[in-house]
């Protein structure tokens, strides 16, 4: 179970968080959903370490890791997919699937992951010796899930998996988010723009306004909520 | 030009090429890796000459242990600008330019420090017999260097090369000049692989100089500028950030400076001119250079 409590950050003096909160019980999907700005992937990086954070506390099963460095959290099992894939533009799909399990020194283990990446995403196994940066978008996104799931991780975070890909293959990609966490117990911080599909896999949601949450509940309950459907649903009456 | 001379003047510039592609591919790690010009690395490569007369000459080590400690000493140089400025600076969030600077003023406290252990005059590099013999194949020639710094360079290439594509710190490397970002998400210690490839690159900066060192002996505070700045031109010319290029490019040159020189002797005063003017065509035609391919310049 992650638990973030009154987490702030700032930009150069600019508040883009104050004080959130959010909770990510084992095995369960959370979202969080929000305007453009609203400080959504901010959120994701301060967990991740990328960038620090003004105060607050992070506790991942019991243990406070607020202090830990981008390296000790992937350690820890918690990995960030972030905005924009950030696949290795210039190494091949196999060496990007590597890198994924740069921490991990169990190499027989790596391979038959390997293998399983290429099993969930057999486009993956075609173009194994293709530069990642010659992927089409769609591609790239799921090496960017499975190069993440190469670690082995504990919890997964994901920013915007979605962006930029065909509603067809929007579909596959939450396909695989709920099969990774309903067959592995995966639980999953899910950062999506398109609400109406992120509320409906997400077990609970958060719905974040420029740096502040504004309103939680289950799925089920933000789907419903009027403000939600009217701000982020666009089927408000 | 008789035969003979031609192949002599041929190993010359291979001999010299190596030596420029060796210190190139310091420039380009660093460039490559944290979008860093290293203006220091002609001192580096100045400081390991001293090194080696300090172990070898002085201290009267075997010289092949006393060229161990140098290379080993130098990349260890390397390693403490990056940590004690560089990595302080980015740190605290400098820009790019600021970075480059502090690079300037470290290539200064290097040159000032050696000038006030070691004086300005110039000191005999330890040159070693096994490597300056001179040889003969029919009718020509040749120092060993003609031969053996090739060689050298040939291999160290190869296990470069090997390094970054199939070992797991090679790939770190790559990994973080590429998106350093991302990097971290793979759970690499960017800081770690940073200071790694400064090693890396002053170290064969080192094994350049000592090479240099056997052909031109005399050494003075200043003996890394024009071989520093020639290399800094090969590894533009070949497309910063791209060690292959560094290669091609450090060749190009030597081979060039040596063969202007030769085909026309009255231009000889000139010779540290064509690299230049190699430079300027190279840029003209492709101003990413030979097989560099545009990099967003990382803050
Ligand atoms: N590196 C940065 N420097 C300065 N301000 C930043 C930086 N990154 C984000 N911000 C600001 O912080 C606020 C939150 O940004 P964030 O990227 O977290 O938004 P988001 O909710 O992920 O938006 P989007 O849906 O567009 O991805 C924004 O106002 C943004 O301009
Ligand atoms: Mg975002």
């Amino acid at each position: 179970m992650l638990e973030i409590k009154n987490l702030s950050v700032s930009y150069g003096g600019i508040k883009a968080l104050k004080s959130i909160s959010i909770t990510v019980p084992d095995k369960k999907i959370v979202t969080l959903i929000g305007a453009n700005g609203a400080g959504k992937s901010t959120t994701l990086r301060a967990i991740a370490k990328l960038i620090k954070h003004d105060s607050g506390t992070i506790i991942y099963n019991g243990e406070d890791i607020t202090a830990i460095s981008a390296r000790e959290t992937v350690q820890k099992g918690i990995t960030l997919i972030p905005e924009g894939r950030h696949v290795f533009p210039d190494m091949t799909v196999l060496e990007n699937l590597k890198l994924g399990a740069f921490l991990r020194t169990d190499n027989k283990a790596i391979k038959e992951d390997i293998d399983y990446m290429y099993e969930l995403f057999p486009v993956l196994k075609e173009r194994s010796t293709q530069l990642a940066g010659t992927l089409s978008g769609g591609e790239q996104q799921m090496l960017a899930v499975s190069r993440a799931l190469m670690a082995r991780p504990k919890m997964l975070m994901m920013d915007e998996p979605s962006l930029g890909l065909a509603p067809m293959l929007v579909k596959d990609i939450f396909t695989i988010i709920e099969r990774v966490n309903r067959e592995d117990g995966l639980p999953i911080l899910l950062i999506e723009q398109n609400a109406n599909f992120a509320l409906k896999v997400a077990d609970y949601g958060y719905v974040l306004e420029t740096g502040t949450i504004q309103l939680e509940g289950t799925g089920e309950q933000l789907l419903e909520n009027e403000k939600v459907k009217e701000l982020y649903l666009g089927t408000g009456d | 030009m008789p035969f003979d001379v031609l192949i002599q003047q041929i190993c010359n510039g291979l001999v010299l090429g190596c030596v420029y592609a060796l210190v190139s591919i310091g420039y380009t790690i660093t460039y490559g890796i944290i979008r860093l010009i290293n203006f220091a690395h002609n001192s580096i490569f100045m400081l390991s000459m001293y090194f080696a007369i300090v172990f070898v000459t002085m201290l009267a080590l075997p010289w092949w242990l006393g060229f161990i400690i140098v290379i080993a000493l130098t990349a260890i140089m390397g390693v403490l600008t990056e940590k004690l400025a560089y990595h302080r600076l980015r740190n605290r969030g400098a820009p790019t330019s600021t970075i480059k600077i502090a690079a300037l003023g470290v290539s200064y406290l290097i040159d000032n420090v050696v000038i006030v252990i070691f004086s300005g005059r110039p000191k005999q590099f330890p040159t070693v017999d096994l490597l300056t013999d001179v040889f003969e194949i029919g009718p020509v020639r040749l120092q060993r260097t003609a031969i053996i710094v090739p060689l050298v360079v040939l291999v160290l290439l190869v296990g470069l090369t090997y390094f970054l594509n199939h070992t797991k710190p090679g790939l770190a490397m790559r990994a973080v000049s590429r998106d350093m970002e991302a990097a971290r998400l793979m759970g690499i210690d960017v800081d770690k692989t940073i200071a790694f490839s400064f090693a890396i690159g002053s170290g064969l900066a080192a094994i350049g100089a000592i090479l240099w060192g056997q052909r031109y002996t005399s050494v003075i505070p200043t003996v890394g500028s024009m071989p520093g700045m020639k290399s800094f031109i090969a590894a533009v010319i070949g497309g910063i950030g791209n060690i292959d290029g560094a290669v091609i490019g450090g060749m190009l040159i030597g081979m060039i400076e040596v063969m202007v020189v030769a085909f026309f002797p009255g231009l000889s005063s000139y010779r540290d001119v064509f690299s230049f003017c190699l430079l300027l065509i190279v840029l003209l035609i492709k101003p990413t250079g030979i097989i560099g391919e545009k990099v967003a310049d990382k803050a």
